[in-house]
C-alpha cells in the first residue's frame, strides 16, 4: 500500500533578520488507516508541521506527496483543490461560520467541491450529524451549541467530501475531559472503522497512547517515533 | 456561485446599516447623475433643435470647396500656388434649373432656391446695410424657420406679385418704417427699388430681425441684375440627422459645396461634447467618491471576517475563491445603490419638471428642458458598478492574499 503522507526532509523557515526554524529536516511515512498522535513541548512546531502536511503553508525546502501527488509543483489553486477533496481540518478552536447554521457549515465544502447533487449533500450532511450524535441540532446555529457540540460540528464540516486524511490540531484542547472522550472516540472510530488516516496533535499522553502511533517534535526536529497500543509502525 | 453569493449576503446583511449607508452614497451619487445628465441633455436638445430649427439642414452655395485646378500645377511637378481663394462666380449656381431637378429626385425633403445678395435699405433718410434672400414663397414655406415666426403678413404676399418685400422688425424700427410702408432697396450694382413691407416677422435673433430681408425670387434676381441666378439651395430634410450624408452626396453629385448643418455648427457641437465630457467625469468622480464608502465597508468585513477567510481557505477555498467573494460584495453594494439611484433619480427629474421658469422678457413661463434616456440610467450604472468593483477589489485583494496560518496560529 502506499503511503498517505510521504514527507521528506522538510524544513520551514520564516524568513527574518534572524531566521527562525519552526521545522526542521522532518521525515516520516503515515500509512492509510492510521491513528497518529504528535506531540511535544509547547513551542515545539507541531502545528507549524501539521500546517505543512495539510498544504496550508509550503515548506522552505523538502518535499511532500499527499494520496499520490507531489505537492512541490502544485499551485495554490491546485493545492486548495487538494486540499479540499483530501484534507480534513480540525483546529483547537470550531471556526465554524457564524451565520450560518449547522447543516449549511458542513455543506460549505461540499457545495465548493461541487460532486453531490444538493439533496445529496443535505442527506450527508444529516447523517454525519447524527452520527456525531448532533440529531435535532441542524438547523441551530453554532452560537446555540456547547463547545463539545461545536466541536463535533467541526469533525462533521472536516468529514464532509470525505477526505481520506484527517488532521487535528488539539482538537480536544479546549474542552473538558468529558467532551474530550467524545471527541477522542469519534475519532478512534473514524480511523478503526472508516479507514481514515489521522494525525492528531494532542498535549494528552494518556490519548497518545491510545492511538496507533506518537511522533515526538521537539525544537522543530522529529525526535521519536514509536507505536502505541501494539501497533506496528509500518 | 451560488456559495459565494450565500457566504456575501451573510457578510453584507451582518452589516446591514454601514451597507446602506454605503449603498445610498452611491445611491445619490447615481441619482444626481441621472438628473444631471436629463438636464444636460434636456437643455443640449432644446439648443439643438433650435438650431436645426433655425437654419437650412444642408445649404449649397456656389462656392466650391477647393480653388480650381491651376493649369501650371497640372503641367509641372514643381509648381505651387500658395494663397489661393475660389472666385466668386456671378453666375451663381450654373443651370440651377437641372441642378434643383437632380436635387429633388432624391433628397428626403424639401429643396428651396434662393439668391443671396447684399444691399441697402433707405426709409426716410435712415439706412441699413441688409442681407436679400431671393425665395419661393411656396418651398420657402416648408424650408425655413422664418415662416412661424410672421407678425404680420406671411411668404404668401412675395407669391402675389408685385413689389413686395417682408423684413423683420427689428430692420423696421431702424428704418422708421411699418408693416404697409414702402422702402427702397439699394443693389450692389446701385441699382434703386421700392417694395413695400408686406410681412414682417420676429425671429427673436437681433442679426436677423435687423438685417434679413426676404423678397420673391424674381424680384431679387432683377435687383441684383443677375436673371435666372441661384447662389443659394437650401434643404430641410425630414430626419435633420442624415444631413452630413445628404450633404455629402449632393457635393458629389452637382459639384458645389454642400454644408450640413453639423458641419456648419461643429465648433458648437464640439463645444457641446466637452460639456458632456466634464458632466461625465465630474459624475465619475462623485461616484469614486461613493466608491470610499463601499471600499470601507468591504475593507471592514475583510478584517472582521479574516478568521473565515482562513478557515474558507484551509477547507479548500482558493485564494481567487476569496477575492471573488469580497468582489461581489463591493459590486452587490454598487447594484443596490445603483438601483436605488434610479428611484433618486427619476424623483429629482419629476420635481425638476415640476419647476417653471417665469421670465416675463422671454414670454410664457417654461418648464426646465429635461430628456429622459435609458442611457443616463445606465451610463450613471455602469460608472457606480465600476467604481463599487475597484472599492471591493482592493480590499478583496488583501483578503486573497491573507495567510491562513498566521490567522489560525494567532486565534485563541
Ligand atoms: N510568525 C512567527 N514568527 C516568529 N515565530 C513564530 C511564528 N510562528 C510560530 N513561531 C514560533 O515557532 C515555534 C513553533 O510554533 P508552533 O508550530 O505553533 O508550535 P506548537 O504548535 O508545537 O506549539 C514557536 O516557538 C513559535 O513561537
Ligand atoms: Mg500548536
Amino acid at each position: 500500500m502506499t503511503a498517505l503522507i510521504e514527507a521528506r526532509n522538510l524544513v520551514r523557515t520564516l524568513p527574518a533578520t534572524v531566521p527562525v526554524t519552526l521545522v526542521r529536516d522532518v521525515s516520516l511515512s503515515v500509512e492509510p488507516g492510521e491513528f497518529v498522535a504528535l506531540t511535544g513541548p509547547s513551542g515545539s512546531g507541531k502545528s507549524s508541521l501539521l500546517y505543512l502536511l495539510g498544504l496550508l503553508d509550503r515548506p522552505t525546502s523538502g518535499s511532500l506527496s499527499i494520496a499520490g501527488h507531489e505537492t512541490g509543483d502544485l499551485d495554490e489553486r491546485d493545492r486548495s483543490r487538494l486540499r479540499l477533496s483530501t484534507i480534513g481540518f480540525v483546529f483547537q478552536f470550531h471556526f465554524l461560520l457564524p451565520e450560518f447554521t449547522v447543516r449549511e457549515n458542513i455543506e460549505i465544502p461540499m457545495r465548493r467541491l461541487g460532486r453531490l447533487s444538493r439533496p445529496a449533500m443535505r442527506r450527508r450532511a444529516g447523517e454525519l450529524l447524527e452520527s456525531l450524535g448532533l440529531a435535532g441540532q441542524f438547523d441551530k446555529r453554532p452560537d446555540q451549541l456547547s463547545g463539545g457540540q461545536r466541536q463535533r460540528v467541526a469533525v462533521a464540516r472536516a468529514l464532509a467530501n470525505d477526505p481520506p486524511l484527517i488532521l487535528a490540531d488539539e482538537p480536544t484542547g479546549s474542552l473538558d475531559s468529558k467532551n474530550s472522550l467524545q471527541v477522542f472516540d469519534i475519532l478512534r472510530g473514524l480511523s478503526r472503522d472508516e479507514g481514515k488516516t489521522i494525525v492528531a496533535v494532542t498535549h494528552d499522553l494518556d490519548l497518545a497512547a491510545r492511538m496507533d502511533r506518537k511522533l515526538d517534535l521537539v525544537d522543530g526536529r522529529l525526535v521519536a517515533d514509536t507505536a502505541t497500543a501494539g501497533v506496528a509502525v509500518t | 456561485m451560488t456559495l459565494l453569493l450565500e457566504l456575501a449576503f451573510a457578510h453584507i446583511r451582518g452589516r446591514a446599516r454601514q451597507t446602506l449607508v454605503a449603498g445610498l452614497g452611491v445611491a445619490l451619487g447615481v441619482g444626481f447623475s441621472i438628473a444631471m445628465a436629463a438636464l444636460m441633455q434636456g437643455s443640449q436638445d432644446d439648443f439643438v433643435r433650435q438650431l436645426v430649427d433655425s437654419m437650412p439642414h444642408v445649404e449649397i452655395t456656389d462656392e466650391l470647396r477647393a480653388p480650381a485646378p491651376q493649369p501650371a500645377d497640372a503641367a509641372y511637378d514643381a509648381v505651387a500656388y500658395s494663397g489661393l481663394r475660389t472666385s466668386e462666380d456671378l453666375r451663381g449656381i450654373l443651370n440651377p434649373t437641372a441642378v434643383m431637378a437632380a436635387l429633388e429626385a432624391w433628397v428626403p425633403g424639401t429643396v428651396a432656391p434662393g439668391l443671396r445678395s447684399r444691399a441697402l435699405a433707405r426709409n426716410a433718410g435712415r439706412e441699413a446695410g441688409i442681407s436679400i434672400l431671393g425665395v419661393e414663397p411656396d418651398r420657402e414655406v416648408r424650408v425655413s424657420s422664418v415662416a412661424g415666426d410672421f407678425v404680420f403678413g406671411s411668404f404668401a404676399e412675395l407669391a402675389a406679385g408685385g413689389n413686395n418685400v417682408v423684413v423683420g422688425d427689428g430692420l423696421g424700427t431702424l428704418l422708421g418704417a411699418q408693416y404697409g410702408d414702402t422702402i427702397e432697396l439699394v443693389a450692389s450694382t446701385g441699382q434703386v427699388r421700392s417694395f413695400r413691407i408686406s410681412g414682417v416677422f420676429h425671429t427673436g435673433v437681433t442679426a436677423r430681425d435687423e438685417g434679413e430681408v426676404y423678397l420673391s425670387l424674381t424680384n431679387a434676381q432683377i435687383l441684383a441684375g443677375r436673371p435666372d441666378a441661384v447662389n443659394d439651395i437650401r434643404i430641410r430634410l425630414d430626419d435633420p440627422a442624415a444631413a452630413p450624408g445628404v450633404a455629402l452626396r449632393a457635393e458629389a453629385l452637382i459639384g458645389y459645396k454642400a454644408v450640413s448643418w453639423q458641419e456648419a455648427n461643429e465648433a458648437i457641437l464640439e463645444a457641446l461634447n466637452v460639456r458632456n465630457v466634464i458632466m461625465y467625469t465630474v459624475v465619475a468622480a462623485i461616484l469614486l467618491v461613493a466608491g470610499f464608502g463601499i471600499f470601507n465597508i468591504v475593507s471592514t468585513i475583510t478584517f472582521e471576517k479574516s478568521r473565515d477567510i482562513a478557515i474558507l481557505k484551509s477547507l479548500g477555498f482558493a485564494s481567487a475563491d476569496m477575492r471573488r467573494l469580497f468582489l461581489v460584495e463591493g459590486l452587490f453594494i454598487g447594484a443596490l445603490g445603483s438601483v436605488l439611484g434610479w428611484a433618486v433619480g427619476y424623483g429629482l427629474c419629476l420635481a425638476l419638471g415640476f419647476i417653471r421658469i417665469d421670465i416675463p422678457e422671454l414670454g410664457d413661463a417654461t418648464s426646465l428642458p429635461l430628456t429622459w434616456s435609458v442611457w443616463h440610467y445606465a451610463i450613471s450604472s455602469a460608472l457606480a458598478i465600476t467604481s463599487a468593483a475597484v472599492a471591493g477589489y482592493l480590499p478583496a485583494r488583501r483578503a486573497a492574499a491573507l495567510n491562513p496560518v498566521d490567522i489560525i496560529r494567532g486565534a485563541t
